[in-house]
């Protein structure tokens, strides 16, 4: 197994991000969304599958995701979740503080390419 | 963090559970799908998930309110420790519910007769018209009553800053005919009094603006508990008739049940409107009170400038005829002013404010008492737990947390204490208020829990808990957690700074309940000197009482003469001694006076018309000179018999036999000139207390004609039985006579209700401060020596004698008890100025009862730090080491 250490500071704020980002396109439950951020981070952000749920729970409190038990693709009975009006919104406005960050922080960190 | 998350975090902690086992479901299944073994694809998910307790924990954690589940913690943990100890908290718990329940019960009182609005419409409107200062005691005067009715028409037609007025009048009249004729608590009105204040019938309608008229009345409206006890309740209209004053009248209506009148703590019974007789309204006669809501905007103090301004107009058209030019101008001079009235007038809160302040004063200082005890107890609890405070400390509690712990045991010890209280006061406020009614008025006070009254029971247990909880709590936090398990109270002789907090609590128990003493003994004996003082006439025996014949259509110039056939008849009855009549009784609050001149001297002396039969009756010798006879008669010389303030004051101590004074023109009585025919001893006049006034006796023969008399009457018989006897032979002999008799001893005692509620209360409070001081100074020396065990064991082991063990304690017990008391003493001197007023026949500085009060306390004292020396002495020293 390949552990790269993942800053969990980074992840406080990105972590909710990224289930935000995961869920756009359609409900999914945990363990999928688990899978995803693996899977789409290439493996990078490996995160132990529990810490998902504090932040599921966070983000349902504060309203951007909603909940719904439902049955998964192989037949199981699984906890989904799906963005809500506010969550998009949120997702949007996540998505472009995280672009203006990523900007920042490659021009201080590449100037010579600018 | 929402609220709704953490009422619901049980719920969220199962359903995350179930999402969890789900995961690891899924996760188990693909790795088994994945080709894993069961076990190792189930052991691979937990890997991957991490550890689910943590996550649940983190999960509930984020739906809980810190500081609240630590405080519900504290008092959970509080309540256990209460229960390890059930002895302590039930001790706690009665001295708390004690406490603050007489006091929340004064409290009540005082609330419902000072600071309760009137149950009317918005109250806080509502204004009384009166002459500021008072009018002097001019003419007649009622309860009450504050105005003439001449003044109230003169106001009534005046522009006014009020929107709305209206007037009434209490008074005391009767309904029926002949012998069914009973007395009722009359409330007379203006036609729109009920529409001003907003009140709704309760059935029928009430009085109305038409209703005022010429007399006689003819429509009248009930109160509830009248129409319930007298009316059985039937529907009011035409059919219901009561015959008042002589005259019909149609009850058309029902007061609703919580409407008592303007007077707190009293009731009426019928309710008549003002009417206008065919004679001129007596100008002499104060007797209404004048009402009204003022216009919006209207300060009291610009009202009271404009009914000012309007002043001269109102006095100079109603002057009272026939004064003298000195109180004719004292009379134009007056001013009105106006007053708040929203919690309506009372006579009961006139009589009893300053005892129910100053019980509520005394009922305090026994809560501190009782606060200081438990204090010393928490102190103690807290010493012989210092182990454990010291292993949390150690543990890493911090000190703010074990305050806090601490003071949850105080704070629920004093919630509990005060919902007992609470609870308590309902019942002990029934109970003063049954015990400040007398028969012959019963005292009807809305004692209802009210906002005002929880705030009040709430406040207090705060301040207790504080009292009790928080020096406790902050010494035992001090600990050094090192120290404390090091010693772990074992050896050595604690330090005598750790007790200087529980001497402290004990010097001023002892000092506060010295205080309590000295009150509750002064007002026990104030009482007693007024129940054992001679007035200087005969009280026991002696029946007293009114006739009243104004229904048996005799004439006037024949009313003498009835008069004198009842009153022989009365003394023909078996039983009676000796009778007489009297225009007013003695002792009894009534009074008459006039202005009169002997020579040079003027000033007022009371007058009362008698029979001859009334020294003799009444047990006054006649020092000089002569008692009236039957040979003095409206026909013969004024004469008039005076007491010796009279001699002293009017004629220089003269031999006044044979002198003659004037009696000043007033009203309808003209100026006369008396001669003086005899002497009596000064006596009391209407009043246990209070100086002697100069008084006059004249003949009843040479009073103007009045259809009724005031009665003495002296019998060997107990009054009770004489009254029923005498009614009974004159109802059948004059049905058309109304007999009216009371015991007199008993009317006096009834007017000691106020010296006699505060000899009571104070007495049983003080018993209670000596008490608690007991159980506190007690306590405290058994735990000094509970904690000296060690040292008085090797003091004994090295040849102390057990006398001086007994000795050693017992100085130290001496000492505090000295300090409290000379403190209690400094300080009973100045509380004692408070109860100056309340005080009969003592200084509130008596040095008899400070004495007597201290020699109690220090007995009680001696005795409570005796046994826990005697403890002492009596220890096995080998035991005592051995316990190391």
């Amino acid at each position: 197994m390949r552990k790269k250490p993942v800053q969990t500071d980074i992840l406080q704020g990105t972590l909710d991000m990224l289930i935000l980002q995961i869920l756009a396109p359609g409900a999914a439950h945990g363990h999928t969304i688990a899978y995803a951020i693996e899977r789409r981070s290439e493996e990078v952000l490996l995160v132990e599958h529990g810490s998902l749920y504090p932040a599921l729970h966070r983000l349902e409190d504060r309203g951007w995701i909603a909940s719904f038990w439902g049955t998964s693709e192989n037949n199981r009975k699984a906890r989904y979740y799906r963005l809500t009006a506010a969550g998009r919104k949120q997702l949007s406005a996540e998505m472009s503080r995280w672009e203006r960050v990523v900007r920042a922080v490659n021009r201080v960190m590449r100037p010579a390419k600018e | 963090m929402s609220w709704r998350r953490y009422i619901k975090r049980r719920w969220w902690d199962d359903e995350r559970a179930r999402e969890i086992a789900a995961y690891l479901e899924n996760e188990t299944a693909d790795n088994i799908a994945r080709g894993m073994p069961p076990a190792e694809a189930a052991a691979a998910a937990r890997r991957k998930f991490g550890n689910p307790t943590r996550v649940r924990e983190e999960i509930y954690r984020m739906n809980t309110i810190g500081w609240l589940e630590s405080t519900w913690q504290d008092l959970r943990y509080g309540a256990r420790t209460l229960r390890m100890s059930p002895g302590f908290g039930a001790v706690a718990l009665v001295s708390l519910a004690l406490g603050i329940g007489a006091n929340t019960a004064i409290f009540q009182l005082l609330d419902a007769v000072r600071l309760r609005s009137l149950p009317v419409r918005n109250p806080q409107e509502l204004a009384e018209v009166k002459i500021a200062g008072g009018n002097h005691g001019m003419g007649m005067n009622q309860q009450y009553g504050e105005l003439t009715r001449p003044i109230w028409q003169a106001i009534r037609g005046k522009p006014q800053s009020f929107s709305e007025m209206f007037a009434w009048s209490a008074n005391q009249r009767y309904v029926g005919q002949g012998s069914e004729m009973r007395s009722f608590r009359g409330l007379w009105v203006t036609g729109d009094f009920f529409r001003v204040l907003g009140i709704q019938p309760w059935r029928g309608r009430l009085l109305m603006p038409e209703d005022e008229g010429a007399c006689p009345v003819t429509h009248a409206v009930v109160s509830y508990a009248y129409w319930q006890s007298h009316l059985a309740g039937r529907e009011p209209g035409p059919g219901m008739k009561l015959v008042v004053n002589n005259d019909p009248v149609e009850i058309v209506g029902v007061a609703p049940p919580r409407f008592f009148g303007m007077a707190v703590g009293e009731t009426f019974d019928i309710a008549l409107p003002f009417c206008q007789p065919k004679e001129e309204l007596s100008r002499d006669v104060f007797e209404v009170s004048v009402m009204g809501r003022l216009k919006p905007g209207r300060t009291l103090p610009r009202a009271s400038a404009e009914m000012q301004a309007l002043s001269l107009g109102i006095f100079e058209a109603t002057i009272p005829p026939g004064r003298d030019p000195r109180s004719t101008e004292t009379y134009k001079h007056f001013r009105l002013g106006v007053y708040p009235a929203a919690q309506g007038v009372s006579g009961i809160r006139e009589t009893y404010d300053s005892s129910l302040w100053l019980l509520l004063g005394i009922t305090g200082l026994v809560l501190l008492i009782a606060c200081a005890n438990l204090a010393n107890l928490m102190l103690a609890r807290a010493s012989t737990r210092a182990r454990e405070l010291a292993v949390r400390l150690a543990l890493g509690a911090s000190r703010a947390r074990l305050v806090r712990q601490l003071l949850a045991e105080s704070a629920l010890l004093a919630a509990a204490g005060a919902a007992l209280g609470i609870a308590l006061a309902h019942s002990l406020a029934g109970v003063l208020v049954w015990a400040i009614s007398t028969e012959g008025s019963s005292v009807n006070l809305n004692t209802a829990m009210d906002w005002r009254v929880l705030l009040f029971a709430a406040g207090v247990a705060i301040l207790t808990c504080g009292a009790f909880g928080v020096l406790p709590a902050l010494r035992a936090a001090q600990a050094q957690p090192a120290a404390a398990m090091k010693a772990g109270g074992r050896g050595m002789t604690a330090g005598r700074e750790r007790f200087s907090l529980q001497r402290a609590m004990v010097v001023t128990q002892v000092s506060v309940s010295l205080v309590l003493l000295v009150g509750a003994l002064l007002f026990v004996r104030s009482f007693r000197n007024l129940m054992t003082f001679d007035p200087g006439m005969r009280e026991s025996g002696i029946t007293t009482g009114f006739l009243g014949f104004w229904q048996s259509n005799l004439p006037p110039q024949r009313w003498l003469e009835f008069k004198r056939e009842l009153l022989d008849e009365i003394r023909a009855t078996p039983g009676v001694l000796n009778a007489a009549t009297t225009s007013n009784a003695p002792l009894l609050g009534a009074s008459w006076e006039h202005g009169v001149r002997a020579g040079s001297a003027e000033g007022d002396a009371k007058f009362t018309w008698v029979s001859p039969g009334y020294f003799d009756t009444m047990g006054i010798p006649v020092v000089r000179g002569r008692g009236f006879n039957e040979n003095d008669t409206a026909a013969s010389t004024r004469v008039a018999i005076v007491n010796q303030t009279f001699v002293r004051r009017f004629l220089g101590g003269a031999n006044p036999i044979g002198q003659t004074f004037r009696g000043m023109q007033e009203g309808d009585y003209p100026t006369t000139l008396y001669q003086i025919a005899g002497v009596i001893p000064d006596t009391q006049y209407n009043d246990l207390r209070g100086k002697t006034p100069p008084m006059t006796f004249e003949p009843a023969s040479q009073l103007g004609p009045a259809p009724w008399t005031g009665l003495m009457i002296h019998s060997n018989v107990p009054p009770a039985a004489i009254s029923a006897t005498i009614k009974r032979r004159l109802a059948a002999r004059h049905p058309d006579v109304i007999v009216e008799l009371s015991d007199f001893q008993k009317d006096i005692r009834d007017q000691l209700t106020p010296e006699r509620l505060m000899a009571m209360l104070s007495g049983s409070f003080g018993v209670l401060a000596a008490v608690l001081a007991m159980a506190g100074l007690y306590g405290v020396i058994s735990f000094i020596v509970a904690r000296r065990r060690n040292e008085i064991g090797i003091r004994l082991a090295l040849g102390a004698e057990r006398g001086q063990v007994v000795a050693m304690v017992m100085r130290e017990a001496g000492r505090l008890l000295a300090i409290g008391i000379a403190a209690g003493a400094g300080l009973s001197l100045v509380a004692g100025r408070g109860a100056r007023s309340l005080l009969f026949g003592l200084k509130p500085y008596d040095p008899l009862t400070l004495v007597a009060a201290a020699m109690l306390l220090g007995a009680i004292a001696t005795a409570a730090s005796f046994l826990p020396a005697r403890r002492a002495s009596r220890l096995d020293p080998m035991a005592a080491l051995r316990d190391e």
